[in-house]
């Protein structure tokens, strides 16, 4: 446990004073809230348009839930977006690891392999909870604006999907920097992999198999406030895969020759 | 302190390392000497646990790096030949976390990191960015980072390669004062440095052990005779026919000199036997005059150069190159 937590102090605060987590959390906070709003804009006006349309015709006003359409487009955008913003943050895990030299030092410290792997894995995944982190208060605008308040179980639900959605991105994107020496390569093959695993359905023709491997049709429960099983079994054992892969990846570095 | 048995480590095809043997003792410094791609590094790397042997044992203060492998690590220092750092760290901060992953007690911490601090001289530059150092910085801070648990053995892969003369110096210098205290395996190409500071010298060639012994015998073992360098005046035809019938002569140079018709003769005589006298008598027997007599003893340097022009010219020469290519 020691083991981890200074390999996870280090990685954490090397990612905080390189100027790539900055710009990366300040880019990803940018755009979310400039998509928030205008998601919020669009939701609010739809609703409008739907009670003026009501009263025109005389009928009784419709059911619109606005709090409930503006989360589940929010967490979709969100989604999205963490597909290009992750591969940022694991290009360099391992790869500049393996290019400065220090992976020889942590692997002649008296660490296990897989304490290395957990301590990384778990520096990246609370960079990203602080990137995600401020959102909190646009759902907080959302709570507190809103009448009657949207059940706050859901915008629970929503996150629960975007952080086991961002582990896996975080276990694949590892898994890919321990494969090379160079941050680029990484980055690119990391951002490839993700298209992939997000579009594998688009060509399925109703084959269940690839639409289940789709990383985002997975996640497309959780902000509707379900916590589907079969997803979390999903995503719980393609973060298993990762982790298990990225550690025969740095086993397999003391088989080589450098 | 270290026992390394039958020691062999294949890549794939290629054997870096072959049935290699030594025993280095508790406070002594052995240094490791070899051309580049000997298998230096990979025996390091087996010491310290980076990587498996193909096949024998290494045993580090008893135990085995195979078996025991976290208890190997805990008492081992080790610089690569490129110092692992950290650029965007400070001095402090980066020893700090190297006596986290090498176990130190939280209580010791800070008194061990100022101590490595002290010993390597980047006292002054603890809160400099480690990027900003200059490479003889770095080289130290690297070596703090061998030191800073206190380890029971250092291993240093070429410690000294890309400093100045001055700072050579200072880095040879804090070697010798670890010994005692510290068993120390030290690998370089650089000859001077086994002879100033290592208690005893192995000589690894293309995987092998070539030689083992302290730099002093390996000077005399190693020499493959006594050489004995003459200046006489005599004519150069009749002195090699006298000379050639002296017994135990495996070679005789005789080159003219400028002044006075002397002779610069140089006679290599087979190991153990010490022909000085016998020279003189002969020569001075045969009215001959004798100006000087004086054994020449060859340097590691000129050891070094030949053992490794002998590997190359060894029947298994012919497969050579190709082993060199994929070595690198």
């Amino acid at each position: 446990m020691k083991n981890i937590w200074a390999v996870y102090r280090k990685e954490l605060g090397l990612y905080f004073v390189s100027p790539i987590a900055y710009a990366v959390i300040g880019i990803f906070l940018i755009l979310a809230g400039f998509f928030f709003s205008r998601i919020l804009d669009f939701f609010v006006q739809q609703s409008f348009m739907l009670m003026m349309r009501a009263s025109q015709f005389g009928m009784p006003p419709q059911e619109f839930d606005v709090p409930g359409q503006v989360m589940q487009s929010f967490f979709g955008v969100v989604s999205t977006m963490i597909l290009f913003f992750i591969p940022m943050l694991t290009m360099g895990s391992y790869a500049e690891e393996k290019k400065r030299g220090t992976m020889e030092l942590l692997m002649t410290s008296p660490l296990t392999d897989s304490q290395i792997v957990w301590g990384k894995f778990l520096a990246t995944l609370t960079l990203f909870i602080v990137m995600l982190a401020p959102t909190l208060l646009y759902m907080v605008a959302l709570y507190w604006y809103s009448d009657p308040r949207p059940p706050l179980a859901v915008a629970a639900s929503g996150y629960v999907g975007i952080l086991l959605l961002g582990a896996t991105l975080i276990a694949v994107g590892h898994f890919i920097s321990s494969l090379t020496e160079s941050q680029v390569v990484a980055a690119f093959l990391t951002f490839g992999a993700f298209l992939i695993l997000w579009v594998i359905d688009a060509g399925s023709r109703g084959s269940q198999v690839l639409e289940y491997l789709s990383i985002l049709r997975q996640f497309e429960n959780f902000p509707k406030g379900i916590i589907d099983t079969k997803s979390l079994v999903f995503y719980a054992s393609f973060i298993v895969l990762g982790v298990f892969l990225t550690l025969r990846s740095v086993d397999s570095l003391r088989w080589r020759r450098a | 302190m270290i026992e390394v048995q039958n020691l062999t480590k294949d890549y794939g095809h290629i054997r870096a390392v072959d049935n290699i043997s030594f025993d280095v003792k508790k406070g002594e410094i052995l240094g490791f000497l070899g051309p580049n791609g000997a298998g230096k590094t990979t025996t390091m790397r087996i010491i310290t646990c980076f990587m498996p042997p193909t096949s024998g044992t290494v045993k580090v203060a008893g135990f085995d790096v195979l078996d025991e492998s976290m208890e190997v690590r805990r008492r081992i220092g080790y610089l690569p030949e490129n110092p692992p750092l950290y650029p965007e760290m400070t001095v402090e901060g980066y020893l700090d976390f190297v006596a986290r992953i090498k176990n130190v007690p939280s209580r010791q911490r800070r008194e061990l990191v100022h101590r490595a601090m002290e010993m390597c001289r980047v006292e002054d530059h603890r809160h400099m960015l480690i990027r900003k150092l200059s490479r003889g910085y770095r080289q130290r801070v690297g070596l703090a980072q061998a030191l800073v648990h206190n380890p029971e053995v250092i291993i240093l892969d070429e410690p000294t390669v890309g400093l100045d003369p001055k700072q050579i110096i200072e880095v040879r210098r804090l070697i010798k004062s670890l010994a005692g205290e510290h068993t120390i395996i030290l690998s370089t190409h650089i000859l001077p440095e086994v002879s100033m500071t290592c208690d005893r010298v192995v000589i690894i060639n293309e995987g092998r052990l070539v030689a083992e012994d302290t730099p002093e015998n390996l000077t005399i073992q190693l020499k493959g005779g006594e050489m004995v360098h003459l200046e006489v005046k005599a004519e150069a035809e009749a002195l090699r026919r006298i000379l050639r019938d002296i017994d135990h002569i495996r070679h005789i140079e005789i080159k003219p000199l400028d002044s006075a018709d002397r002779l610069a003769v140089t006679v290599e005589s087979e190991r153990g036997h010490d022909l000085r006298s016998l020279l003189a008598a002969k020569i001075v027997q045969n009215g001959y005059e004798l100006y000087e007599l004086r054994p020449v003893s060859l340097s590691l340097e000129d050891i070094f150069l030949k053992l490794t022009t002998e590997e190359e010219t060894s029947p298994v020469a012919s497969d050579q190159p190709q082993q060199e290519e994929a070595r690198r």
